[in-house]
């Protein structure tokens, strides 16, 4: 006696729900026949038998939810045996790898559960356009000589007439019990209503509960909503030990975020040098005073003030787009945002109507704000109302990066370490020591142009090269 | 180039309600059928017709039975004339009808043929002659389908007649062979002999009307062998030969030993059969789609090996701009399949998300009695091996039955044997084909048979059977005594 069990059908299918058993005991089957029709959350599958011979025992009908390695029907006797081993041996380990990997897909991304993706099966798995065995089937009131006659043209039309009457009867079932109204309704809400769980009798489905059934849909996806797409993951500890930690909130929502904007702007980035010798020497002569008040005078607030003076001069740089309406919104007010790197992950606090403010008030409230940041004690209201973000890394390093732009703003600013390098000059046709820093300009090219790129990052070094821009045009 | 936003192809039952609700949903309509007025097989030559004969066959059939109601009024006398002008009047009036909704939702109407150009252009050879070329944004085709003649039973004879020709009354037959023991044989064979022809009904399965439930169908056989000559089963028409003195039939099979009484001519020359003689026949073998639409394969529409055009959910063919509804797509070939059809095309095309997802396409057979059921068949459930639980009740405990002479009768409830919801409604019995559509109605609600069961039905009405037979379920049914196991 040998066991069919049920095959690997695909990846991340590790059940089904039998539609129909298309054999019974007693019945001779010859390998490759269909012996089920099966339907997983992706496709109806007719699974065929790997075993041939006489079925002794069905083990499952219809309604019955099998997995993959579950004893389907013995056999005796026939052929193809040691085939029949072979098999089984080599399906195991795939079985559990199946096993494996499913639910985790299912953490990652719920929303895809019961979509229709496209699934890879065998493809005589697949149900077909033509008569299956399983709709030949469907003729079960001609029992008798009606098959052997098959060949003949009348009967090939009788058989036409037959369906015809028979299929009126036969839609296809079982189906949710809801009404043609809440049907049409979970339809036009996307909502497959075979998913739908019903609270009335014999789990009859109202409105109501295909409302309820939407709320929870649309809570999971919020929650996933631009997540990183959630491709089926390799069992990692095949090659060695691994630990599972949560994702953070902060994390989560990171990188949710930048997801979406990766996702939806059309980035561009472009990169300059300013030559800020001269301006770490203003830098170190005023920084005792802003130490005293509190503050700290670093390039980034500097930077602060000169973005803020910027966005004054190039407006385009403080909009946001409104796909909705199809509008660019103009924004009146300055605020920058200034990217803080906390042990909790990435965090923007704004400094607001940074337009308004000098150098020393800037300092003096971005060390507030760091300091909030880090401690865990800034608000959301201090994080929400940028309009043009600034990312410096030149604390630790690096040269040049392409920072993402922080949605829904337009364009953000990066920052690397400044480092002396060697500069030509052509009033003493030397190379001289000068102190760069390194400059790079992310955007939307949905609203702004690369010639009004360049123009604003070259702004941006000339009010670091010569300070008296920001008190001339700002 | 005229243009319009919506062109129906084929004005049957299905492409005028389709037609009519996309005009409806505000679009611009265009419908072309070769007829002069919408209708199609249903109005001119199907559903309509036929039902109009039935009902006078059934009057026929009443009044040979009153006798032994104590009322006599002789042999009847027919005017195939008159009888002829009732029908065509009735449809006359449907189409003028169908004409002037056509009118007043401001569709184009084109008497002619359409060819497809391309997947947004059309041109119609119209019926003045005229080749008209129209642009739509989406087209639905509605071709429907045609009688079936298979080869070895078309001869040129014009006593070997298809559903067409037969509704068109040309003479009562003194004797009628019907090939295809299906609804509509059975239908046209049922008035042929109320008319008083001797008709011989031959199926090549081992019974009537195959899809439904034997039950139903046996309650139907019994009374087709009082009214019709004979019923050969398990039989097949070999050949057809048209001679001075009848048709000559060879028939093979179960029915093809000579009878003891009949016109047999003996065996075959090849010995192969038995041949009989029949004034005239009536070819009533399935019904083919008409999807050789003229210019099809300058478009994406696919056609499946059967012969439909292929069609998802929403009606939509691989040709985005292209629809196609009824017969054409697929069986089961009813008129009320392809007005649902026609629907949900309309809507589709004016932008809303809705499909083609009924639970139940009920189907009636208007013989006497009338058979009619929807949803699950109990044969069927049998086949898929699923538990249901099986309430039947019998009409002979209807009072409203008795009162009509007619407790051959039964209602049949299929249902989940757990939930007990209803899964399926098989009906035998006069008017079974009014009563199914309350069936139609609890199986598209989800009902259970509890809801059936609570749901007051008028009395004395044969709708009572409905109630009962869910009661039954219960095994508490008024007039249905069972003894507790």
């Amino acid at each position: 006696m040998i066991d069919f069990t049920l095959p690997e059908l695909g990846e991340n299918v590790a059940s089904g729900d039998v539609l129909r058993v298309l054999v019974k005991a007693g019945d001779t089957i010859a390998k490759e026949q269909a012996v089920l029709e099966l339907e997983t959350d992706k496709a109806t599958i007719e699974v065929p038998s790997s075993v041939a011979g006489q079925i002794k025992e069905v083990k499952v009908k219809a309604g019955d939810k099998v997995t993959v390695g579950q004893i389907i029907l013995s056999v005796e006797g026939g052929a193809a045996v040691e085939n029949v081993e072979k098999a089984q041996k080599s399906a195991k380990p795939e079985k559990a790898a199946a096993a494996d990997v499913a639910p985790k897909a299912e953490k990652v991304a719920p929303r895809t559960a019961g979509k229709a993706v496209e699934q890879p099966v065998e493809p005589e798995a697949v149900e077909k356009d033509e008569p299956t065995p399983a709709e030949a089937r469907r003729a079960p009131t001609t029992p008798g000589p009606a098959p052997a006659r098959a060949a003949d043209k009348v009967v090939d039309i009788n058989r036409g007439a037959r369906q015809a009457v028979e299929q009126s009867s036969a839609p296809e079932l079982p189906v949710a019990p809801a009404a043609p109204s809440v049907r049409r309704m979970a339809r036009e809400l996307g909502v497959d209503i075979d998913q739908v769980g019903g609270s009335g009798p014999g789990g009859r489905i109202s409105v109501e509960d295909v409302t309820a059934h939407t709320k929870r849909l649309v809570t999971a996806m919020a929650r996933t909503d631009g997540a990183p797409t959630a491709q089926p993951l390799p069992d990692f500890s095949r090659w060695g030990e691994v630990e599972r930690q949560p994702m953070r909130a902060v994390r989560r929502k990171t990188a949710e975020h930048l997801t979406a904007a990766w996702t939806t702007i059309p980035h561009v980035t472009q990169h300059d040098l300013a030559d800020i010798t001269n301006l770490e020497e203003l830098r170190k002569r005023y920084a005792k005073q802003v130490e005293a008040a509190g503050g700290n005078l670093t390039v980034t607030a500097i930077a602060v003030k000169i973005a803020a003076t910027a966005l004054k001069v190039f407006p385009k740089f403080n909009s946001s787009i409104d796909l909705g309406s199809d509008e660019i919104i103009q924004k009146k007010y300055v605020n920058i945002g200034i990217a803080v790197d906390t042990d909790r992950g990435l965090l923007v606090p704004v400094i607001k109507d940074a337009d308004l403010k000098n150098i020393g008030q800037i300092s003096l409230e971005l060390a507030q704000l760091s300091e909030k940041a880090r401690t865990r004690k800034i608000s959301l209201d201090e994080m929400q109302g940028g309009c043009f973000s600034i990312s410096n890394l030149g604390g630790i390093g690096g040269s040049f990066f392409t920072p993402i732009v922080n949605a829904p703003e337009v364009a953000i600013l990066g920052i690397s370490r400044a480092r002396m390098e060697p500069v030509y000059n052509k009033e003493t046709a030397q190379f001289v020591p000068r102190l760069m820093l390194p400059l790079s300009l992310s955007y939307d090219h949905r609203v702004i142009d690369g010639a009004d790129g360049i123009r604003f990052l070259r702004w941006v070094v000339d009010a670091f090269e010569q300070p008296f821009v920001l008190s001339l045009q700002g | 180039m005229n243009s319009t936003q919506v062109v129906v192809v084929g004005g049957g039952p299905g492409g005028y309600a389709a037609a009519f609700l996309a005009a409806d949903l505000g679009l611009s309509v265009a419908l072309i059928d070769p007829e002069a007025k919408p209708g199609g097989v249903c109005v001119y030559r199907g559903c309509i017709p036929s039902k109009a004969l039935l009902h006078v066959a059934k009057l026929l059939d009443e009044t040979r039975h009153a006798s032994a109601w104590g009322v006599s009024f002789g042999e009847p006398k027919v005017d195939l004339g008159k009888l002829r002008e009732f029908k065509n009047g009735v449809v006359k009036r449907l189409t003028d009808g169908t004409g002037s909704l056509v009118k007043f939702r401001k569709i184009q109407y084109i008497q002619g043929v359409a060819t497809l150009n391309d997947s947004h252009t059309l041109t119609v050879k119209r019926a003045d002659g005229v080749d008209e070329t129209l642009r739509f944004d989406h087209a639905i085709l509605a071709t429907g389908s045609s009688p079936a003649m298979p080869a070895s039973l078309k001869i040129d004879d014009p006593r070997v007649m298809d559903s067409t020709s037969a509704l068109d009354l040309p003479d009562v037959p003194k004797s009628l062979l019907v090939v295809g023991g299906g609804y509509i044989g059975l239908e046209l064979g049922s008035v042929y002999a109320a008319l008083g022809s001797a008709v011989t009904v031959v199926e090549m399965t081992d019974g009537l009307l195959p899809g439904a439930d034997r039950d139903l169908v046996d309650i139907l056989a019994k009374r087709i062998k009082q009214t019709m000559k004979a019923v050969l089963l398990n039989t097949r028409v070999v050949q057809m030969k048209a001679q001075a003195k009848g048709i000559h039939v060879t028939l093979e099979g179960e029915g093809a030993k000579p009878a003891g009484e009949g016109k047999s001519e003996g065996l075959a020359p090849d010995g192969g059969g038995n041949v009989q003689v029949f004034d005239r026949v009536l070819v009533a073998v399935g019904r083919r789609p008409n999807s050789s639409i003229p210019g099809l394969a300058a478009t994406r529409v696919k056609v499946n090996d059967r012969g439909f055009i292929v069609v998802d959910a929403q009606m939509r063919t691989d040709e985005p701009s292209i629809f196609a509804i009824g017969d054409v797509v697929g069986e089961p070939m009813l008129a009320h399949k392809a007005s649902h059809e026609g629907r949900v095309a309309a809507e589709v095309i004016a932008g809303e998300n809705v499909a083609f997802a009924p639970r139940a396409i009920p189907a009636v057979v208007f013989t006497d009695p009338e058979i009619a059921w929807c949803g699950l068949t109990e044969a069927q459930a049998k086949h898929e091996g699923r538990a249901v639980a099986i309430a039947k009740f019998p009409w002979g405990a209807s009072g409203r039955a008795l009162t009509l002479d007619r407790s051959d009768g039964l209602t049949k409830l299929i249902l989940d044997s757990q939930t007990e919801r209803i899964l399926g409604v098989g009906l035998v019995g006069p008017g079974a084909g009014e009563l199914i559509a309350e069936g139609v109605l609890a199986i598209e609600m989800g009902a259970n048979a509890t809801d059936l069961k609570l749901s007051i039905h008028p009395h004395p009405t044969l709708t009572e059977t409905m109630m009962e037979s869910a009661e039954v379920f219960f095994g508490q049914a008024t007039h249905v005594y069972r003894p507790r196991r």
